[in-house]
């Protein structure tokens, strides 16, 4: 079973007008959303994408831009409580919430 | 600082007695097999205990018998995910860099940016490992593209990247294709047992919660009478009835819940447990109405949370479930209150 979020991929944008066709975007998004047809990238299904920036930080010229950040309630209160931007409080040596995603 | 030193002391640093020397490098040699104390440390990482200090010394390790045309693997210091990656490499020979990611796996640090370029190139750099492999390819995690820039790692270092699997299982299968991966292996799920793995934690960091509820349980549920017991084992059951679904019945439901925003799923769990405790605990109708509004924000909120241990959740839906979701949720808890307190002020007067 495929699970999907709400919103998802809204802030995702591609100009195949400066793509290459590296496929460096294919190689590391853990959703594929791109597919390359005819030597160039297309947002396949958006509605997988969880903005998780990887395409944007890899794409050699710049054709994707994404507005990144963590997809986590916690973080999203903690940046509200706090006034700052949205953060997990992974960070801290006793945190509880250390190391959540059980993947990697 | 002091602290991270001695916990280096504490990990694996004083076991790496072997050295595999190429040039006038000297590299640590490691193990593809864990110890008992390995797996015992693993253990405690699940449950909580003592995650302080559970990390590895940043810099270059051996596994097997590497040479200088021997693949190098790029892994975070988090030592869980160190131990899963050599051994994953049982049988191979070859390098391991670990960068310095403060204890953090892959996917946290490089959404934090400690997993990233710029510790990577200083980390070549410090370790010499230009001058102990012959070629200029690393294999890095898959997730760890969120913080590292492929290009210019290249255009500074001279090193190609590869960007491997997303499950360090796959890593033999991915070598032995020629650093070719299949579309399923750069796929990240979330099946069951991920979706397992942080429950322990979870009920270990619950105790707080536990005793708040008593503790409100035990007042709504005055005065002293002889019917007191009754009334208070009907509310805490309630209402830590809905904790415990909302931590341990939650995970393994998520993907047959309905809608798409966590706390609604949690909400619907939430009634489901709010509708058998009633008839369970034979209460009446107003008294149940107040339980349940009372007792579903928990289940939704502990749901909510949720959302930071998923691997497919963004950052605008969830900013849309806090916005939209926390003032239902405190308006809901506070209705159930009032309802639970108004019974007992009713029920006290016309006694
Ligand atoms: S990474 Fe950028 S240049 Fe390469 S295929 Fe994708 S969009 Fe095109
Ligand atoms: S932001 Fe992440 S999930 Fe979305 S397309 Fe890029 S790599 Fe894939």
């Amino acid at each position: 079973m495929e699970l999907r979020y709400f919103s998802a991929g809204k802030s995702l944008a591609l100009d195949t007008g400066s793509c290459i066709g590296c496929g460096r975007c294919v190689e590391v998004c853990p959703h594929a959303v791109f597919s390359i047809n005819d030597r160039l990238a297309a947002i396949e299904v958006r509605d997988r994408c969880m903005e998780c920036g990887a395409c944007g930080r890899n794409c050699p010229t710049g054709a994707i831009t994404v507005k990144s950040g963590v997809g986590c309630a916690f973080a999203i209160i903690n940046g509200m409580v706090s006034g700052k931007e949205p953060s997990c409080d992974c960070d801290g040596p006793e945190s509880p919430r250390k190391n959540r995603k059980a993947c990697c | 600082m002091e602290k991270s030193r001695k916990s280096f002391g504490s990990g694996l640093t004083t076991k790496f007695t072997p050295v595999l020397s190429i040039g006038d490098k000297h590299i640590p040699k490691t193990s593809s097999t864990l110890t008992v104390r390995d797996i015992l440390g693993r253990w405690k990482v699940r449950w909580g205990i003592g995650r302080r200090g559970f990390r590895v010394a940043p810099g270059l390790y051996a596994v097997g018998e590497p040479d200088r045309k021997s693949p190098v693997l790029v892994t975070a210091n988090y030592k869980m995910t160190f131990d899963l990656v050599r051994q994953a490499l049982a049988g191979i020979d070859a390098f391991i860099l670990v960068l310095d990611t403060k204890g953090i796996n892959v996917w946290c640090a490089a959404g934090k940016g400690t997993f990233g370029t710029a510790e990577l190139e200083a980390r070549i750099t410090s370790t010499g490992l230009r001058d102990v492999v012959g070629h200029r390819e690393l294999i890095l995690p898959q997730l760890g593209a969120v913080g590292v820039a492929a290009h210019e790692i290249y255009a500074k270092t001279g090193f190609a990247v590869h960007y491997g699997p997303v499950r360090i299982d796959d890593i033999k299968a991915y070598i032995a294709a020629g650093m070719e991966k299949t579309p399923a292996m750069a796929r990240v799920q979330f099946k069951l047992r991920d979706r397992l793995a942080i429950i322990p934690v979870e009920i270990t960091q619950a105790l707080p919660i536990v005793i708040a509820i008593a503790a409100a349980c035990s007042l709504l549920s005055l005065p002293f009478d002889p019917a007191f017991g009754v009334r208070f084992f009907s509310r805490v059951a309630t209402m830590l009835g809905a904790v415990a679904v909302g931590i341990v019945l939650f995970p393994p439901l998520l993907p047959y819940l309905p809608f798409r925003a966590f706390a609604a799923k949690g909400a619907i769990l939430g009634l489901i447990w709010s509708l058998a405790a009633a008839s369970l605990f034979r209460m009446s109708v107003p008294i149940s109405i107040s339980l349940a509004l009372a007792a579903i924000p928990l289940t939704a909120f502990l749901a909510m949370q949720y959302t930071g241990a998923s691997t497919y959740t963004n950052i605008n839906g969830a900013r849309i479930e806090v916005t939209r979701g926390i003032p239902i949720i405190l308006i809901s808890e506070l209705l159930g209150l009032m309802g639970l307190i108004a019974e007992r002020i009713l029920s006290v007067r016309t006694a």
